[in-house]
């Protein structure tokens, strides 16, 4: 795929990403981001979240992710926006959780096109007003 | 304790300038799972840089800020071009809005993320949720 060959109405292919504790750990490392919330039930529970969830900003890199496939290149984002609605939960156990990101092509001009995504993990809504703009 | 009603519109000093190494890039990218074959970083790498802002902020004492007590609500990243390796990065964070919902302060910030020679890469705009005491 590339930016130039996009279509306004085009549904981008839906891309799917397993997450466990031991993503969040590398994510911190490679991040900055140690917020316990991101590690600790002890902590995260004490601040009234169910337990230990993703890095808002992790999530954001995995759309950023499928972003960067449906464009066939990486460099090609020139606005990236969202709202964290939902906390992504995830357990310690093997399994983890699921993330699924997808996208539609809103409009195209001669050299952006504008992409609404849909960021959801079990079927709940992780992400809100979730949108980008690609270079064509 | 609520956080300082006095935050909005202050401009914390800039961030040291971070070399940005072509490794960092690829840690970064692997722990979020793109393949990285040595150019563009990832979209949101760029908050590595806008982190060390947002921490200054979260851990001036001042502020009444406790990191464990901060969810992150909202983000948006403009970009003016890509982050490259060999990139040497400052983040000025701005502290444009402040208000309370219910036991809650909502931060919002802006830091502007220039290259050496002072070129603007990036605008990154975080809102903070910082959670009080209930």
């Amino acid at each position: 795929m590339s930016t130039t060959s996009l279509q306004g109405g085009d549904v981008l292919p839906t891309q799917t990403y397993h997450v466990t504790r031991a993503d969040l750990v590398r994510y911190a490392g490679a991040s900055g981001d140690f917020n316990p919330i991101h590690w600790s039930d002890r902590i995260a529970t004490s601040v009234g979240l169910p337990g230990v969830i993703a890095h808002g900003m992790f999530t954001m890199a995995l759309a950023a992710r499928a972003l960067d496939t449906w464009a066939g290149a990486p460099g090609r984002v020139r606005e990236l926006a969202c709202k964290f609605t939902k906390p992504v939960v995830v357990p310690d156990d093997d399994e983890g959780v699921t993330v699924v990101v997808n996208g539609t092509v809103k409009d195209v001009t001669d050299d952006a096109a504008h992409v609404s995504l849909e960021v959801t993990c079990g079927d709940v809504k992780v992400l809100g007003a979730s949108k980008a703009v690609l270079a064509r | 304790m609520p956080v300082d009603g006095s935050l909005a519109g202050r401009t914390f000093p800039p961030t040291d300038p971070y070399e940005v190494s072509r490794e960092k890039i690829a840690e970064f990218a692997r722990a979020t799972g793109f393949v990285y074959a040595g150019q563009a970083a990832p979209a949101t790498f760029p908050i590595v840089v806008a982190f060390a802002a947002m921490n200054a902020l979260m851990n001036d004492p001042e502020t009444g800020i406790s990191l464990h007590r901060v969810v992150h609500g909202e983000q948006r990243f403009s970009y003016t071009r890509p982050v490259q390796p060999g990139d040497r990065l400052t983040a000025t964070l701005t502290v444009e809005t402040l208000r309370q919902i219910g036991v809650a302060d909502i931060i919002g910030t802006r830091s502007e993320i220039t290259d050496a020679e002072g070129a603007h890469v990036c605008t990154a705009f975080a809102t903070l949720v910082h959670r009080g005491e209930d």
